[in-house]
């Protein structure tokens, strides 16, 4: 029998790796997905919760519903961002873009 | 059949309007700048007079957006935002080959705000939340060839996808411990020793620390306000900066209510943090938008010291502070837009000389460098001094103290830039103002002055909030 727990562990599992793998790559299209497993790990801890804790409300599930909406929205902006810094700088890795600091 | 959801949901309405308007001026023949931006004033005047009059209390679909006179006051501060920011920077925005895409995204955002302010459950804030930000990512990146520009927009957005992953972690956090994301029924549930709790509460304010640019997650700000345009810059540091710490009051005050003792700990240890952080930066620059963005760090701090209080008298002062900080700051931005616009410099130390032919220019920009910095003739001080009386009375005077010497501190980055410009040395040619900007600027200046003499403002506010 699959509990809360299980979910719950993968859904921590994959907001750290998110986590993780935004603040150690190098490409711009890997820390965009990301972030995209951040949201997923989100829309588990979500439809677990519905599912397991409270089945009355349905918070939970349109909840999931719009985090799916916004993050290709998101994905859309950055995507063309990305496209945009692609055409200045003739390249998609962050430590080229580094001409503001401090 | 009853009509009085058009009053509770009039601004966001008149605001979609003129979106509409826009875009069908832009699907049709298309029209000159200069009439459009006259339109787009236009229409914003009214709605800011749509928002003073006919204010209603009470809730909309099923307690999702929340309607009232303090909501719409917050509101018609934000709109006068963007009207005198449209005015002051008449010039850049005339230039535009696509002035209607950035009038359409700059009034998403501004739609996203207003809904972003009367939220009542987690999932409408979060929703707004992201109509406020993804906008402004794309704003920052209107100037198409410019290294900068593609640069902070790529680090606006990255960084602002992930705080909004650490927002969403926290409020299914929350979901997860009670069962509920609305502002109403989340009182009851919320306990102040429970670590879950504590968890999301902590995750829901970093990821507001992150928009407003409090201190741990105030990297981004200097950066993406260097590399946008200058409009730009202006919104992200007034506009979405006052609706955000509006926003945090709404949430804190409502839903957090029980966990009070925690989150002014966290309030005030940020804030402090934030004032003194953002004060040593803006030393350091040289760049009037970088010194600008760290003084907007550090004003910051203040109202989180200010929000702090958790009294009606700390939601007014926060209020009345943003007003303030909305007029001080625009004054400020748009006087650099012109010298920008002419000499094409946005560097502190190419101001040496421009009093002496320029003596309306730099009187505006000491007057709106003193406001910030709170010197008692200008509201600045005021806005201040009413922060600080509220996050006072928990009775943490070490914290007002280190607050108050911080205020000197940032004296010495504000009156640098007018050292600068009053620099008799050398002098610099006549700057040409067009009319616009001039309106905008002498509006800016009248509010800086308005705002603090006349007290029944602040009493307005107060009142409001009852």
């Amino acid at each position: 029998m699959i509990g809360l727990e299980h979910i719950l562990f993968i859904s921590t599992a994959l907001f750290f790796l998110g986590i993780y793998g935004f603040l150690t790559r190098r490409n711009l299209i890997t820390m965009l997905m990301s972030v995209e497993l951040v949201l997923n790990s989100v829309n588990l801890n979500f439809i677990a919760f519905h599912k397991y804790l409270w089945p009355s409300g349905m918070d939970g599930v349109f909840f999931t519903v719009f985090v799916i909406a916004i993050a290709a929205a998101e994905a859309a902006v950055a995507i063309a961002i990305i496209i945009n810094l692609y055409k200045t700088h003739r390249s998609i890795l962050v430590d080229t873009a580094e001409e503001l600091k401090y | 059949m009853n009509y009085d959801w058009i009053i509770g949901l009039k601004s966001e309405l008149f605001t979609t309007l003129i979106i509409v308007v826009l875009l069908l001026i832009k699907l049709g023949k298309g029209m000159r700048n200069g009439s459009l931006l006259q339109i787009t004033q236009l229409l914003l005047l009214v709605n800011l007079a749509l928002a003073f009059g006919w204010n209603g209390n009470g809730y909309l679909f099923g307690n999702m957006f929340q309607a009232s006179q303090l909501f719409g006051f917050e509101k018609a501060i934000l709109i006068a935002g963007v009207y005198l920011l449209i005015l002051v920077n008449h010039q850049w925005l005339e230039k535009q080959e696509h002035l209607p895409e950035f009038l359409v995204l700059m009034l998403s955002a501004l739609l996203g705000m207003q809904t972003m302010i009367s939220s009542g459950n987690f999932l409408m804030l979060y929703l707004s939340l992201e109509l406020a930000t993804i906008p402004v990512a794309a704003m920052a990146n209107f100037d198409l060839d410019k290294k900068r520009s593609s640069e902070a927009a790529m680090k606006m957005i990255l960084s602002s996808a992930l705080s909004s992953g650490i927002l969403l972690m926290g409020i299914s956090l929350l979901y997860g411990a009670t069962g509920t994301i609305s502002f109403e029924a989340l009182p009851q549930a919320l306990k102040a020793d429970n670590g879950l709790h504590l968890l999301s509460l902590v995750m829901i304010f970093a990821a507001f620390a992150f928009k407003l640019s409090a201190v741990p997650f105030h990297l981004w700000t200097a950066d993406v306000y260097e590399g946008s345009p200058m409009p730009v810059t202006a919104f992200l540091s007034v506009v979405s900066k006052g609706a955000v710490a509006f926003v945090l009051t709404s949430t804190f005050y409502r839903a957090f209510q029980p966990m009070f003792e925690t989150w002014y700990q966290l309030l005030a240890i940020i804030g402090l943090i934030t004032i003194i952080i953002g004060n040593l930066f803006a030393i350091r620059q040289d760049n009037i938008k970088r010194m600008l963005a760290f003084s907007s760090i550090a004003q910051v701090g203040f109202v989180l010291i200010g929000i702090s209080a958790n009294s009606p008298a700390g939601l007014a002062s926060v209020i009345y502070f943003v007003l303030i900080y909305v007029f001080s700051n625009i004054a400020a931005f748009g006087v650099a837009a012109v010298i920008a616009a002419q000499t094409g410099s946005e560097q502190i130390s190419d101001y040496k000389g421009l009093y002496a032919n320029n003596k309306l220019l730099t009187w505006i920009m000491a007057l709106a460098l003193f406001s910030l910095a709170g010197i008692p003739p200008t509201a600045g001080f005021f806005g201040k001094f009413f922060l600080l009386t509220a996050g006072a009375v928990r009775a943490d005077f070490w914290l007002v103290i280190i607050a108050a010497l911080n205020m000197m501190v940032s004296l010495y980055y504000y009156l640098r830039v007018v050292r600068n410009m009053f620099n008799t040395e050398t002098a610099q040619p006549t700057i040409a103002i067009p009319v616009t900007v001039k309106l905008g600027l002498y509006l800016c200046v009248a509010g800086i002055l308005i705002t603090g003499i006349a007290g029944w403002i602040y009493d307005y506010i107060a009142m409001l909030n009852r």
